[in-house]
């Protein structure tokens, strides 16, 4: 039981404030919606359960400000 | 994930400031991302790596990555490499140029540059525009464009880099977008494996100048038209030309084999070092 809630553990995703600029890239183009805008502007996790790890919103971050820390465990497919 | 993040704060110099100067979403700090990781994946020590840049907004990347960095003057990144080269061959030489850089005042060293075929890689960074000067029109802007210095729209020509690069002899050239920037760490990473001249073109956006001036929108919108017009070298194979009429093509565009002007040059040295004569 206890490593199955561990498996449905969505992945940590940090974001940097100190260097985000908050130019909307990451949330503009993740696929999922996983990531949402502040009424800032600034980007913030709104539904980690939905991100797929794709690690897009990394690779397009101007200023290397957020990360997507992959789960050590093998991720769970399906099922609640 | 992660590793990413982890190798990009390897290669950063942790003594200047950030974030780093660029505006919110500009496309340098994506490229930047795209360097590192091509960089990484080959293997090279810091210290094998020389990375050259002109002027511009473009020309500050070396500034903050820790490999021996070079900050030249505008337009002339090409030659104090080929004088790098020509002295360390062994040194993996890369020059970050900018549209403006590399084609306008620098244009004869980028043609010339290619048909020597010297053994150096190009990344260029075309964002249509001089964008650390305040948005006058480059070679690169497209007809009917506004710049600063092009209120009543452009009435000049764009030049095509890449394709400039293929006829001037360069031995790769490849191009990508900021957006895609997975393919572009990708030919960054080719490029950087080829002997002889190689060529990257950076299809990125000044939204702060360029893209403010003709209503572009800001990165986000810029991205996406980079997204929409962008072509695989692959998919346009398959498409019929007045599909392509308003699209460019993303990918490898040129990658052959050619004699080497630094192997050429170590050739003669040699020869002439062993006292052989001309005719030998
Ligand atoms: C010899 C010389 N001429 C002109 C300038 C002024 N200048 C600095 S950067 C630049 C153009 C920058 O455009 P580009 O190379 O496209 O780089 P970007 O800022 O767009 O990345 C110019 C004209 C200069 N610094 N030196
Ligand atoms: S892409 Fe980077 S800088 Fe832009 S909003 Fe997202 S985390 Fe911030
Ligand atoms: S890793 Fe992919 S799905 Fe997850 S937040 Fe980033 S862009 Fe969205
Ligand atoms: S002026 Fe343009 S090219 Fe320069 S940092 Fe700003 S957006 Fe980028
Ligand atoms: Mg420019």
């Amino acid at each position: 039981m206890t490593q199955a809630t561990e498996e449905k553990k969505p992945p940590n995703i940090d974001i940097y404030k100190a260097w985000c600029k908050a130019c909307g890239i990451c949330v503009a183009f993740c696929p999922t919606g996983a990531l949402a805008r502040d009424e800032t502007g600034s980007p913030y996790v709104k539904d980690p359960e939905k991100c797929a790890k794709c690690g897009l919103c990394e690779l397009r971050c101007p200023d290397f400000a957020i990360t997507v820390h992959e789960k050590k465990e093998r991720q769970a497919r399906g099922g609640q | 994930m992660e590793e990413f993040t982890k190798l990009i704060h390897k290669y950063l110099r942790h003594d200047k400031k950030f974030p780093h100067v660029w505006c919110p979403g500009c496309g340098i700090g994506i490229m930047l991302g795209a360097l590192i990781r091509a960089i990484d994946r080959i293997g090279y020590e810091k210290d094998e790596v020389v990375l050259v840049s002109g002027i511009g907004c473009s020309g500050r990347l070396p500034v903050y990555v820790d490999f021996n960095t070079l900050h030249t003057t505008h337009g002339r990144a090409l030659t104090f490499a080929t004088g790098i080269k020509l002295a360390k061959p062994g040194l993996k030489v890369i020059v970050v140029m900018g549209d403006g850089d590399a084609v306008a005042i620098g244009g004869n060293h980028f043609i010339h540059a290619a048909r020597r075929n010297i053994d150096l890689t190009a990344i260029i960074l075309n964002n249509s525009v001089y964008g650390m000067t305040g948005g006058q029109y480059s070679p690169t802007t497209p007809f009917g464009m506004r710049s600063t210095t092009t209120m009543y729209t452009n009435i000049e020509h764009a030049f095509k880099i890449s394709e400039l690069a293929v006829t001037a002899g360069a031995a790769f050239v490849g191009r990508g977008t900021v957006y895609h920037a997975k393919l572009l760490d990708g030919l960054m990473e080719k490029a950087f494996l080829k002997q002889g001249f190689s060529v990257v073109e950076v299809i990125a956006h000044c939204h702060t100048q360029y893209g403010k001036l003709n209503r572009l929108g800001g990165p986000v919108e810029m991205l996406q038209w980079q997204r929409d017009h962008a072509v695989t070298v692959e998919s346009a194979a398959r498409m019929k030309p007045e599909e392509m009429e308003d699209k460019f093509l993303i990918g490898v565009l040129a990658d052959r084999d050619l004699p080497v002007y630094t192997e050429q040059y170590e050739r003669i040295r040699q020869r002439a070092k062993a006292g052989q004569g001309k005719d030998a």
